[in-house]
């Protein structure tokens, strides 16, 4: 969306890498981390998506320091980061909660870590309102964190972990805590200073649409584990597995089973959808039990005559969104569609409850998944 | 009645109760204290007297002259203030890591510790200042114990002298340092630390930049706590202080019930809460810059 992900180098050498990292609470429990690899080459804005108890932000407080893995390692920059305490690691977070100390000023927030560091006077103040003039706050250096608002608070924790200039800057749920239209104009701002600073982002979120609009890569978690590692167009449109396709957007799943292979397509018999599916996909044995997965956007409401993949339904109901509105379509042995329809003349929605509709979508469109 | 009547009434309510209870009586007080000491009931002359030339007022600076010409009263008032104020200290010194480590203890525990805190309130205060002369005494249970195990070979002197006064003290107060300083504790957030450790600070830096100027507001509530009553306390020192401990608390008790003088333990009281009323404003400037 904003730093189309293909037109990005592809990760080079490793910057931040870890190998094989579990963590466990309590023994008897499932492993909140569970055996995670991964490589994140530098100046990446790398996210780890996920529901919540999916262990993403443990593994983000691990490579902060906070948590100690069970097994596995972590290495910033070639460093083996085992046994280094969080104030000596080259990482710094911001805060779901931003954590702003709130007996300091602004200034005072995005210089403590300077001052720690034993960075002289002069210098310290000079690098302070570099930051803070990045963060567009150069303004209300003064302000204690309770006189500015949600959105300011939330750059100054940005600040705040750029002005030490780590090698790696870990960012959890970043967005989270700010109205809807503040949430996606910041997006934009927090991709504009990654590539402004250069330095390496690990983002931790549960926003599918955050991930994709600002990662150049994305790892999917679920239970511990990374189910999918790619970039936002891979996720999206060629999701690996059930779970990512269903939590990366919304999806239309159809059982069924494979009839035959040939040339590049394959044949799905599926009675939830009345007919035999057509699907752009590799060879697959005969009588192998799949789901053809076909994005909302992706069905074709009133098709051509003559067109594959072709569906008989009724029209459930509409959702208008403004953009472009959702119907819930019903096959006619009562399986439910989601279609979407981008609105593209102002008029009203062209389709009513109770109408009979056809829709249909495309080979290429369609993904098949094993179950 | 409209809300901004109701909202009045609601604070009247307060307010009505200051002025019963504290500045009633502390007009009481004033008015006493400018009197002359007479042998009758009251002992002290009356405000205002019928004289040959009809109604006239009567005050009388006698008490307050005596309280600045005589050593005594200003030596009571330092030595106070100097129990108090190093009572104050240790009671921080002590309730600070008291209150830090309950606020660290697993959550369930930490409800049983604070009750050990306020346990003592379920006895007495004065059974449990006696029972430090028990304790104190030169055949009591320490000396005793120092002496079967050989430590010493003759009683400690540990009662009737200033450190007894400072012991008990501190025992007597410390609930009130350590209950405030653990509710400004609490409210910590422990992300604050973790920000603090992630910028750079060792634990102990950490607590320096953020969780000691974050607590500030506790210190001084409990510092007041502590040192207010402190300053006026009679029974601490006259039980455990022996003879020869001054403070202003005694002096105003003697005053009042040795030498029936009210005016002149009046004027004592009245000069007390001058000398209480500095601190508690220099405080509260400070906390005010704090936060400002």
């Amino acid at each position: 969306m904003i730093a189309p992900a293909a037109t990005r180098p592809a990760p080079q050498a490793s910057y931040l890498r870890i190998e094989g990292v579990a963590k466990r609470f309590a023994p008897g429990v499932p492993a909140a981390v569970d055996g995670v690899s991964l490589d994140i080459a530098a100046g990446e804005f790398f996210a780890l998506l996920g529901p919540s108890g999916c262990g993403k932000t443990t593994l983000l407080r691990m490579l902060a320091g906070f948590e100690t893995p069970d097994e596995g390692r972590i290495l910033i920059d070639g460093v083996d980061m085992a046994g280094v305490p969080p104030y000596r690691r080259p990482v710094n977070m911001m805060f779901q909660s931003y954590a702003l100390f709130p007996h300091m000023t602004a200034a005072a927030n995005v210089g403590f870590g300077l001052k720690q560091d034993g960075v002289p006077a002069a210098e310290r103040e000079a690098r302070v309102a570099a930051m803070l003039d990045l963060v567009k706050l150069a303004r209300l250096a003064g302000r204690k964190p309770h006189q500015l608002s949600g959105g300011e608070r939330q750059r100054v924790a940005l600040a705040r972990a750029l002005a030490q200039e780590p090698k790696l800057v870990l960012l959890d749920e970043p967005l989270a805590a700010l109205d809807r239209k503040l949430r996606e104009e910041t997006r934009f701002e927090l991709v504009r200073i990654q590539q402004r600073v250069g330095i390496t982002f690990l983002m931790v979120t549960h926003d599918q649409e955050e991930a994709m609009s600002m990662a150049s890569r994305i790892a999917v978690m679920a239970q511990g584990r990374i189910v999918q590692l790619g970039t936002p167009q891979e996720i999206y449109e060629t999701p690996a597995n059930r779970f990512v396709a269903d939590f990366i957007g919304g999806v239309n799943l159809f059982e069924g089973r494979v009839l035959r292979a040939q040339g590049g397509l394959l044949e799905v018999e599926c009675a939830e959808a009345g007919t035999t599916l057509f699907v752009e996909h590799g060879a697959l044995p005969a009588g192998s039990a799949v789901a053809v997965a076909v994005r909302p956007e992706k069905l074709v409401l009133a098709p051509p005559a003559g067109a594959v993949n072709r569906l008989q339904g009724r029209v459930r109901g509409a959702a208008y969104r403004g953009e472009a509105s959702t119907y819930e379509v019903e096959l006619a042995g009562g399986k439910l569609l989601r279609v979407t329809l981008v609105n593209a003349a102002r008029r009203a929605p062209p389709y009513g409850a109770g109408e009979a509709v056809a829709l249909a979508f495309a080979p290429a469109a369609a993904v098949v998944l094993a179950p | 009645m409209s809300a901004a009547m109701r909202r009045r009434a609601v604070l009247a309510l307060p307010y009505l109760w200051l002025v019963l209870f504290f500045l009633v009586p502390f007009l009481i007080a004033l008015k006493i204290s400018v009197a002359d000491s007479v042998i009758g009931i009251p002992p002290y002359s009356p405000l205002v007297e019928a004289g040959a030339q009809g109604w006239h007022l009567h005050l009388s600076a006698d008490s307050y002259d005596r309280l600045a010409s005589d050593d005594l009263y200003a030596l009571a008032y330092l030595n106070a203030v100097e129990f108090a104020a190093v009572s104050t200290v240790f009671c921080l010194l002590l309730g600070y890591p008291l209150a830090y480590g309950i606020v660290r203890a697993p959550q369930r525990r930490r409800s049983l510790l604070l009750l050990l805190v306020i346990l003592p309130f379920w006895t007495s205060f004065l059974i449990r200042v006696y029972a430090w002369i028990g304790l104190l005494n030169g055949n009591g249970v320490i000396n005793s114990a120092l002496l079967a195990l050989g430590i010493i070979h003759q009683p400690l002197s540990l009662l009737n002298n200033a450190f007894a006064v400072y012991v008990g003290i501190v025992y007597s107060y410390l609930p009130f340092m350590v209950l405030p300083l653990y509710a400004q504790l609490e409210k910590l957030d422990p992300a604050l630390l973790e920000a603090a450790a992630d910028l750079g600070c060792r634990p102990w830096q950490a607590f320096c930049r953020v969780t000691l100027p974050l607590s500030l507001p506790g210190i001084a509530a409990g510092a007041l706590l502590v040192f207010i009553p402190a300053v006026g306390e009679f029974v601490i020192p006259d039980l455990l202080g022996g003879p020869n401990t001054l403070m202003i608390g005694k002096v105003l008790w003697d005053e009042f019930f040795a030498n029936h003088d009210w005016p002149m333990a009046a004027a004592v009281a009245i000069a007390m809460l001058v000398v209480l009323v500095v601190p508690m404003g220099l405080i509260r400037r400070l906390l005010q810059g704090e936060t400002a």
